[in-house]
This record gives structure tokens, C-alpha cells and sequence, in this order.
């Protein structure tokens, strides 16, 4: 196992330098200098000169590489042209917002979809069957911006006047503040240890529910369902149909027949020895829905008005903010592409043939 | 060459009867296949009918999609509001109103007449880009399984990083640089499907590269190009037809997410994403013009995707046995 993982970790590391060197690339394929596209027209030779200096933007593009290589060693990834800020400190207040909404869409996605799968494949070919493909197609064909509009339509105007109703956009109702945490406990807290305390403070629920703040954990929680719902149908669609075909296919094997010659319980034979098998290409599924999370992310988050990644880096372009464009891209892949190795290695480790191949 | 032994007149008959009968080809029998599953043919009538209204655009629109109604004569104008819910005569419209299928839009244009031109974009934006993919896509693999070695090394690890990206992120970044607009949004989506083909044509060279039929080619001289055309990418056609029907499906969703966030095709373009973008923050006033764009893709990347399902278990002679 040792050696599978060191295998899969070198294998990683020629990828991640290309994906580094495509973000850099892209950036600096935009005609002009970063300052002038930035600027537009109100750059002059006055602004722009000092500055490209100071940043070594003059200097020939492999020696750019090598400094920006050297940044990102050290877990800089420079500053935003608009906010004057790092992009890490930007990073910490964004990303928190994006995982959390990722992990409420993910976990919709398996609570729906397993069960889905479940029933579809043990009623096979019935109503039930049919209904849930129907389902499962019409999730996947749906554009996800879509669906996050006409959620927002049918919970805060259709249903406005019943107990339904849903908060249509933002993170928190205004008035209702979550302090930090070590706000909240009065911890003396600076450097790495504030900015990990900050990073989890962003994310609403995990900050109200640590903090034992009822209410906001109560309205963070109504304003994660909708947008958790959008981003999470396509993955839920998927999953739904990877459960539905796996299980099929392992209880048609032998020893199902054989438990269910031996007495067992329906319900014994699907969950226990049924399900546990048809699990590991669900397992794999699931993990490689996260790249389709992040990329929903954009649209979900510009929707919803929720202030993490998927939105900074939608208003980044916007802004011609070049520099986050390149930061946040930068990090999405690198995520990306870790996800999908712990989902390789965790695959590697529950089915020992894969190891080794 | 003579015989020796003649061949007794029974069995000649069987042999005659053996070569009248019908070939079954590999395409009849997926078509018999496709024609069975009910999905499939559900999808292929939503796309036939997809394609009607894409081909037919001018005379089924009622008005032209780009006028708003301010600069039409004033009898056609009269009466006509932004954003009116749709208003059917036939089903108790009120007669004094101006007749709008599917309502007007913020700038008075009839909204039924701009989503039946937008049936043809959706279908030149899947066709368009998927192809794109394909041909470069055919060409990378078909180079990467032939030459193997460090040509192949190299084109497949920069395929890896490609599909290292979440393709979504990848377009929108490329779009970002190339500036916004349709064209450039769709190099955006067909550059990042281009792995998905790459890696189907490679794995289908290396499968025949060294079977005997290209290895007796090879050795009669016959050009690289012929081996390549007539011996080897036949094996990855059908492959190629499953993928790029489903691609065609994630294009179209990936294409109208750009066109949403106002990267892909501009106003005043009747394109179905754009529409929905320019919209979208009077959902809660005229959900009318969120809702029809949004079907009408969602109807067009699920005939796709029915579609391509069904292929894939036509094709797949072990699905069939």
C-alpha cells in the first residue's frame, strides 16, 4: 500500500506543475500587461511602469515562471489589483463559504441518491424504476443555474405564505451576526492559529453549531438548503443511477442467491451483502462529483448571493481582476486534483486488486 | 487455381442461401437495438423535433426575435407591454390584447418567437464544438497510439492536465483571455473535451495497431494515412459516436452556463443561456422568462443524453448477446 501511495503522489506532481504552468500561461496570454488590462483606460506609463517593475512583470516570461513558482512555495499567491489584498487572506474568507455549500450539496446528493438507487434497483423495472430513471435523467439534463432560479421562485414566492418558505438568497438573515469563534470564547488568538479559527468561523454552521448558537445554526442551515439542493441534484442524479446499476449487477452474483437460499431477510440480503459490494464504484463517483461541485459553485453562489469562491471568481473576471482569476483557478484545480487522488488511494485501499495493477 | 474436388450441388445451395440472405451489419443491428429501448426513441422524437423547429425558425416565429415592438407599426405595438405573462387568445387571453404565446421580454420583444430561434444555436453550439473536439481530439490519439514513446508520453500528459481541471472552470478561464462572445466560448468548451476523444482514439490504435490486418497493410507499403482512415478508426467510430453524443449534451449545459454569466453569446442574440442571464433577476416578477429557456435546454440536453444511452447499449455487442 506504502508503495502505491508514493507511486500515485510522484505520478501527481508533473500534473500539478502543468496545471500551474496553464493558469500562468493563461493569464499571460491576455494581450497587454496585467496593469493596462486592469486599468483600461485610465492606465498611463506613470502607474504602470513602477508597478510592473516593483513586480517583476518586465522581466522575460520563463524567468516570471520561476518567480511565480517561488511565490506559490511559499504560499503566496500574490495580491488582488483590485482589493490590494492578498489573495490568501481572500482565500480564507471565500473558500470556507464554498466547501460548506459543496459539503450540504454533497450530502444531499448521497442522502437522495443512495436511497434512489437503492429502491430502483430491488424494484427493477417496476413504476418505481421507471419513475426514479425519469428523475435521475431529467437531474442530470438540468442546467444548474435553472434550477437555482425557479427554487428560489417556487420557496420564497409561491410558497411565501406557508411554513415552506426559504430565504432566497444570502448567507444569514441581516441582524443576525455568528462572531468568531475566539470571539465567542474570548480565546487571545494571532498568526496560523487565527487564520485556521477564521477559516472555520466562516463557515456559518460549523461557527453557530461550535459556538452553540441555536438561532444562527437554525438560519444558517434555511439558507444553505436551496442552494445545496440546486448544486447537489446533478450529483444526486448520478449517483442515483451509479447505485442503481452496481446493485443490479451484484444481485444477479451467486452468493446472493445463495443467502437468499439460506433464508435470509430481503432487506439482510440487499443491505448487508448486496449494497456493501455494489458500494465501490458508487464510492468513486461520489468523490469525482466534487470537480462538478466546484464548478456549479460559480453559478450556484452568483445565484444565491453567497459570497465564497465560485462568486469571487465570477466578479474577479468581471473586474478583470487577473490576478485572483489566476489564484482562485489555481486553487479549484489543485483541490480537483486532490480529491480525485484520496479517491484513487481510498479506492486503492478498500479493493487490493487495484493496488496491484 | 482449379479444384479437385467438386463442390456437391447441395451444399453449393446452402452457401447461396447463406450469402442471399440479408447481412446483418453492425448499423442495422444497433438501429434495431435503439428502436427497442423506449428512452432512446423518446429522445430521438424530442430531438426531431428539436431540429424541425431549428430548420423551420422563420415561419414558426410569430414575430422577429430581435425588433423590440417599439420600432414595428403602431397597430402591431399597440397595447404591448415589458415582461407581460404569455397571453393565448385561444385559451380566454382577453381579445384587446396583443396575442403573445409566451409573453414579452424586457425589451418588448415576443418571447416566443426569440426561443424558436433559439432551437438552431443550441444545436450549432453542441454540433460545433463536439466537433472541434473530435477532430483535434482524433488527430491527438491518433498521433499518440502511433508514435508511441515520448510523442505519446507527452500529448497524453498534457491531455492529463486538461482533464485535471473542473472543464466548467477550464472554459471559463480560457474565455477570460480570449475575451467574451459565442465563438470564443465555444473554442473554450470543444478545447477542454478534447482528452475525452484523444483517449478513445489512442486506446482503439493501440488495440489493432499490431493485429495482423495492419501489420500485413504495413508490409504491402500501403500510406500511413490509409491504415489510419481505413483500418484503424473504424474500430473507434462507435465509441467516438456514444462520446460525442453525450458530449454534445455536457456542450450545450457548459455553453449556456458561459452564455449565463455573460461570457458566451451577447445580447441581442436569442441564444436560450443568454436570455436567461439577461432575465434571470426578474425571477421573481416574470418567472415566465426564466422558465422557457430553461425547459427548452433542459429538453435538449436530456434528448442528447437519452439519446447517447441509448447508443451506448446499442453498440456494445456485449450488451446484446
Amino acid at each position: 500500500m506504502t508503495g502505491y501511495i508514493v507511486r500515485r503522489l510522484l505520478l501527481a506532481i508533473p500534473v500539478m506543475l502543468g496545471i500551474v504552468f496553464v493558469v500562468f500561461a493563461l493569464v499571460r496570454l491576455i494581450p497587454g500587461d496585467p496593469c493596462r488590462a486592469a486599468l483600461g483606460e485610465r492606465a498611463t506609463d506613470e502607474i504602470c511602469e513602477p508597478y510592473l517593475e516593483r513586480r517583476g512583470l518586465n522581466e522575460p516570461i520563463p524567468v516570471q515562471f520561476v518567480y511565480y513558482l517561488r511565490e506559490l512555495l511559499h504560499g503566496d499567491l500574490g495580491d488582488s489589483y483590485r482589493q490590494g489584498r492578498p489573495i490568501t487572506q481572500l482565500l480564507v474568507e471565500r473558500l470556507p463559504v464554498t466547501l460548506q455549500l459543496s459539503l450540504f450539496a454533497l450530502l444531499f446528493a448521497v442522502a437522495v441518491g443512495i436511497p434512489l438507487g437503492i429502491v430502483s434497483a430491488n424494484w427493477h423495472n417496476s413504476g418505481v424504476d421507471v419513475a426514479t430513471m425519469i428523475v435521475a435523467n431529467i437531474g442530470v439534463s438540468m442546467p444548474v443555474f435553472w434550477l437555482g432560479l425557479m427554487l428560489q421562485y417556487l420557496f420564497a414566492i409561491l410558497l411565501k405564505d406557508t411554513p415552506l418558505r426559504l430565504p432566497p438568497s444570502g448567507a444569514l438573515q441581516p441582524g443576525i451576526i455568528i462572531p468568531p469563534l475566539y470571539q465567542t470564547y474570548g480565546w487571545h488568538v494571532s498568526g496560523a492559529g487565527k487564520t485556521i479559527l477564521d477559516f472555520l468561523s466562516n463557515m456559518h454552521a460549523l461557527n453557530a453549531l461550535l459556538s452553540h448558537n441555536s438561532k444562527g445554526l437554525g438560519d444558517a442551515l434555511r439558507h444553505l438548503i436551496l442552494p445545496a439542493v440546486a448544486l447537489g441534484t446533478i450529483p444526486m442524479a448520478i449517483i442515483a443511477r451509479m447505485t442503481r446499476s452496481s446493485l443490479l449487477e451484484v444481485l444477479g452474483l451467486d452468493y446472493i442467491r445463495t443467502a437468499r437460499s439460506k433464508g435470509l431477510a430481503e432487506w439482510a440480503v440487499i443491505m448487508r451483502h448486496g449494497l456493501r459490494n455494489a458500494m465501490l464504484p458508487v464510492v468513486t463517483i461520489i468523490g469525482l462529483q466534487f470537480g462538478i461541485l466546484l464548478a456549479g459553485a460559480v453559478l450556484t453562489e452568483t445565484i444565491f448571493n453567497l459570497s465564497g469562491v465560485g462568486r469571487a471568481l465570477y466578479e474577479a473576471i468581471t473586474a478583470r481582476d487577473y490576478r485572483v482569476v489566476e489564484g482562485f483557478t489555481l486553487v479549484i484545480a489543485v483541490l480537483f486534483v486532490a480529491v480525485n487522488l484520496i479517491v484513487d488511494l481510498s479506492y486503492a485501499y478498500l479493493d487490493p486488486r487495484v493496488r496491484l495493477q | 487455381m482449379t479444384t479437385d474436388h467438386a463442390i456437391p450441388p447441395a451444399e453449393v445451395a446452402v452457401f447461396d442461401e447463406a450469402f442471399q440472405r440479408r447481412p446483418s451489419s453492425l448499423w442495422r443491428d444497433a438501429f434495431r437495438h435503439l428502436f427497442r429501448k423506449r428512452s432512446a426513441i423518446v429522445g430521438m422524437v424530442m430531438l426531431g423535433l428539436l431540429v424541425f423547429v431549428a430548420l423551420f425558425h422563420t415561419v414558426l416565429a410569430t414575430h422577429d426575435p430581435n425588433i423590440p415592438m417599439l420600432d414595428v407599426p403602431a397597430e402591431v405595438a399597440a397595447g404591448v407591454k415589458k415582461r407581460t405573462p404569455p397571453c393565448i387568445h385561444l385559451l380566454g387571453c382577453p381579445e384587446d390584447q396583443p396575442q403573445h404565446i409566451l409573453g414579452t421580454d424586457g425589451n418588448l420583444r415576443d418571447f416566443y418567437s426569440r426561443m424558436v430561434y433559439g432551437a438552431q444555436w443550441s444545436l450549432i453550439i453542441g454540433f460545433t464544438t463536439v466537433g472541434f473536439a473530435i477532430v483535434l481530439g482524433t488527430l491527438g490519439g491518433a498521433v499518440a497510439g502511433y508514435a508511441g514513446g515520448w510523442v505519446d508520453n507527452l500529448i497524453m500528459r498534457v491531455m492529463d492536465v486538461i482533464l485535471a481541471f473542473p472543464s466548467l472552470i477550464l472554459a471559463i478561464a480560457i474565455v477570460t483571455v480570449l475575451g467574451p462572445g459565442l465563438i470564443n466560448a465555444l473554442l473554450a468548451i470543444g478545447f477542454v473535451s478534447i482528452p475525452v476523444y484523444a483517449r478513445i482514439v489512442r486506446a482503439s490504435v493501440l488495440s489493432v495497431k499490431e493485429a495482423e490486418y495492419v501489420t500485413a497493410d504495413r508490409a504491402l507499403g500501403v500510406s500511413y494515412s490509409r491504415i489510419l482512415f481505413h483500418r484503424i478508426l473504424p474500430n473507434a467510430l462507435t465509441p467516438l459516436i456514444v462520446a460525442g453524443t453525450l458530449g454534445i449534451a455536457t456542450a450545450i449545459l457548459d455553453a449556456a452556463a458561459l452564455s449565463f454569466l455573460g461570457l458566451g453569446a451577447q445580447p441581442p442574440m436569442a441564444e436560450w443561456g443568454s436570455m436567461l442571464g439577461a432575465e434571470r433577476n426578474q425571477v421573481f416578477t416574470s418567472p415566465h422568462l426564466v422558465f422557457f429557456p430553461g425547459i427548452a435546454i433542459m429538453l435538449t440536453v436530456l434528448s442528447f443524453n437519452l439519446l447517447g444511452d441509448g447508443l451506448r447499449d446499442a453498440l456494445d455487442p456485449r450488451l446484446n448477446q
